[in-house]
């Protein structure tokens, strides 16, 4: 059974069509990411799921029930990390992980594990307002998850950390799937998206343009790549006539070669011993959205 | 259960935490407490300081009765002779003294300003009633007419007994409304409002939960003043006083209906509580919050009569201080309920979610 089902799913703000025809099944299971960059509508398409917003047209299915009109029977089965850190003014971060562990009923003993699990222990005596964006950030999340839910949406967790606290709550969120939740999460990140999701909507627009698992995203996408090594002893020609290589050419004293035979041409290099400098870069989401829309990503 | 506890503890540690609520809500009316029962409760008069010139053998000659009471009224300082009459009348002239007293003849003449009224109204009678009766007593004939005084239970209240409850009046008003505007608007705009909606908490819960921390800082502030008011300023509470509980209840709920609605209304947390400002101090002006309102004109009273604070106001001094029944609060606490339903009603068909 899929966790969730969305067919078709539309709405507008008067003449802006924030959502625009989507459809799309998540997994029981599944680490599902929405990926578009400001104003794609990945807000609002959560929004609807999640039973906040009444759709225009389309329907939601959300662990087999709609989620509108308000479903008490659905909500302690889902967990939310809203965009903005929503939090009750001037309490301390194991208070407001206490507060929101009775509004689902769940032990305050729950809210310390937790607050342990996103590595806030030492900061539980201190006021939400006054955590910084990534603590902030990692409370919302366990104040989502404080209730051990099936289903759990992080609208753009790691929004406005540096690439070091990114990569730390990485660690976590990877986790959060481990024993059978469903995770669903947006983000304006090309590389979150590959590292975290098993599978992938990128969304632009109101749309929905592509939809995979990242690796099938990109071999779609039949994208050469790019090899480049200190330019050692090769000539243009010699490199060129590597078995394999499309397109040789010198960049920044670098030897670069398009391939779509990388490992054929690495084996050269390597039984060659030319492998200094060597830099290989594949095709990302990034290449995919480029080619899907014919513009550059600019999160 | 669990979650009603939870939310409404949340939102008492927000508040005690928040220095700029606490300030308004209770230390802001106690210094208004503080001074009007405190600075302006004086009601003994103070004697009148006086400075008498040569010899008054019309004082002197007082029989005794009536000497002390000369004595009681009037505190001589000095006695000084002809020469130093500019300086004594220039003293009061200045306000350092109230009273310069000479006899010239058969004359009683008294200096002094006009600047306090009771002051010279007090100097004038008194003076005048010893003349009188000295007249009397040098004639020798039994006088006439003769004067009884006969007290009448005093009905009027002391300064502190108006003044406590509709401060409190007023400091409920205030505490409920910001509270319930500033509630409503910081939790939508941080999003908390939704972050609720979407945990199986039911609204009633939450909205119950708001209600009775408010109504916990409301008894509080009570108590506060009650206690304050009794035991620094000789606030004397009469039989039914403790039907202000429930007024207080009343006004709370009335109170946070117009926060509410400023909440609903604003776009910004500061936009809702100064709307809630806008409401309340007017009408704590307006509803006898500060000074009666027994001089004001008709069309004021009447106008005040169409606030709620009034009727929270009238209520409570009735119970607290004036001596009527349990009863005499019912009225008010029926109209407070009928404003909070109204009002309530009014804000949830103007309420948004969405601040833009
Ligand atoms: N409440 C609203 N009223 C009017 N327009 C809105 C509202 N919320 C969003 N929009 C508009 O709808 C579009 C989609 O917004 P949405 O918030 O879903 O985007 P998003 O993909 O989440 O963007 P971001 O990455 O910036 O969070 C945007 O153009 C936005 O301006
Ligand atoms: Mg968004």
């Amino acid at each position: 059974m899929n966790a969730i089902e969305v067919t078709d799913l539309a709405l507008a703000y008067g003449e802006l069509k924030a959502v625009d025809g989507v459809s799309f099944e998540v997994g029981e299971g599944e680490f599902f990411g929405i990926l578009g960059p400001n104003g794609a509508g990945k807000t609002t398409t959560l929004e609807m799921i999640e039973g906040l917003r009444k759709p225009d047209s389309g329907t939601v299915t959300l662990l087999g029930s709609s989620p509108w009109p308000r479903n008490q029977a659905l909500l302690p089965r889902v967990g939310v990390q809203l965009q903005a850190s929503a939090f009750f003014e001037r309490l301390t971060a194991r208070e407001q992980i206490h507060t929101f562990a009775a509004m689902y009923g769940v032990a305050r003993a729950r809210g310390d594990e937790w607050l342990e699990r996103v590595g806030l222990t030492e900061k539980a005596a201190v006021r939400a307002e006054k955590l910084s964006g990534g603590q902030a950030q990692r409370l919302a999340i366990a104040c989502a998850l404080v209730h051990d839910p099936e289903v759990v949406f992080l609208d753009e967790p790691t929004a406005a950390l540096d690439p070091q606290a990114r990569r730390n709550l990485w660690d976590l969120l990877s986790g959060l799937n481990d024993d059978g939740r469903t995770v669903i999460l947006t983000t304006h990140y090309m590389d979150e998206a590959e590292i975290l999701c098993d599978r992938v909507a990128i969304m632009d627009r109101g749309r929905i343009l592509e939809l995979g698992s990242p690796a099938e995203l990109v071999r779609g996408l039949d994208a050469p790549v790019r090899i480049s090594i200190t330019n050692a002893d090769l000539t243009m020609q010699e490199a060129a006539a590597i078995s394999g290589v499309d397109e040789a050419a010198e960049e920044a004293g670098d030897l670069v070669l398009t391939t779509r035979q990388p490992s054929e041409v690495l084996t050269f290099l390597a039984n060659g011993k030319l492998l200094d400098g060597l830099r290989v870069r594949a095709a990302t989401l990034e290449d995919v959205f480029l080619d899907v829309t014919g513009r550059e990503y600019r999160a | 259960m669990k979650a009603f506890n939870a939310i409404a503890v949340a939102v008492l540690k927000g508040f005690i935490r928040d220095r700029a609520s606490v300030f308004f809500a209770i230390i802001f009316p106690l210094m208004f407490l503080v001074l009007f029962g405190g600075i302006f409760n004086n009601t003994e008069q103070s004697p009148i300081e006086t400075k008498t010139i040569g010899d008054i053998s019309l004082v002197d000659n007082l029989p005794k009765p009536a000497r002390e009471a000369f004595d009681d009224s009037f505190d001589v300082t000095d006695e000084v002779d002809e020469r130093e009459r500019d300086a004594a009348i220039e003293e009061v002239r200045k306000g350092d003294l109230d009273l310069v007293l000479e006899q010239r003849g058969d004359t009683l003449v008294a200096h002094y300003t006009k600047t306090d009224q009771v002051k010279s109204a007090t100097i004038q009678g008194i003076l005048q009633a010893f003349v009188d009766g000295t007249n009397v007593a040098v004639t020798g004939e039994p006088p006439k007419f003769t004067f009884e005084g006969e007290g009448v239970e005093d009905d009027s209240l002391q300064m502190i007994d108006f003044v406590t409850p509709g401060l409190l009046g007023w400091a409920i008003a205030m505490s409920a409304a910001f509270g319930a505007a500033a509630t409503l608007n910081g939790w939508r705009q941080s999003k908390l409002l939704r972050r609720i909606q979407l945990s199986p908490v039911p609204a009633h819960t939450v909205v119950g939960a708001r209600i009775v921390a408010t109504i916990l800082i409301a008894l509080v502030q009570t108590a506060i003043f009650l206690g304050i008011g009794t035991a620094g300023f000789g606030l004397t509470l009469t039989g039914s006083w403790w039907m202000s509980v429930p007024l207080v209840m009343c006004g709370t709920l009335c109170f946070m209906a117009i926060g509410l609605l400023s909440g609903a209304v604003a776009k910004t947390t500061e936009g809702a509580v100064n709307m809630a400002n806008f409401l309340v101090l007017p009408m704590a002006f307006l509803s006898g919050s500060f000074f009666p309102l027994d001089g004001a004109p008709g069309w004021l009273q009447g106008l005040s009569k169409a606030l709620p604070l009034r009727h929270l106001n009238d209520g409570m001094l009735d119970v607290m201080v004036r001596g009527e029944g349990p009863g005499a609060a019912l009225l008010p606490m029926l109209i407070l309920l009928a404003f909070a339903t109204v009002l309530t009603a009014i804000a949830a068909r103007l309420f948004r979610w969405e601040t833009i």
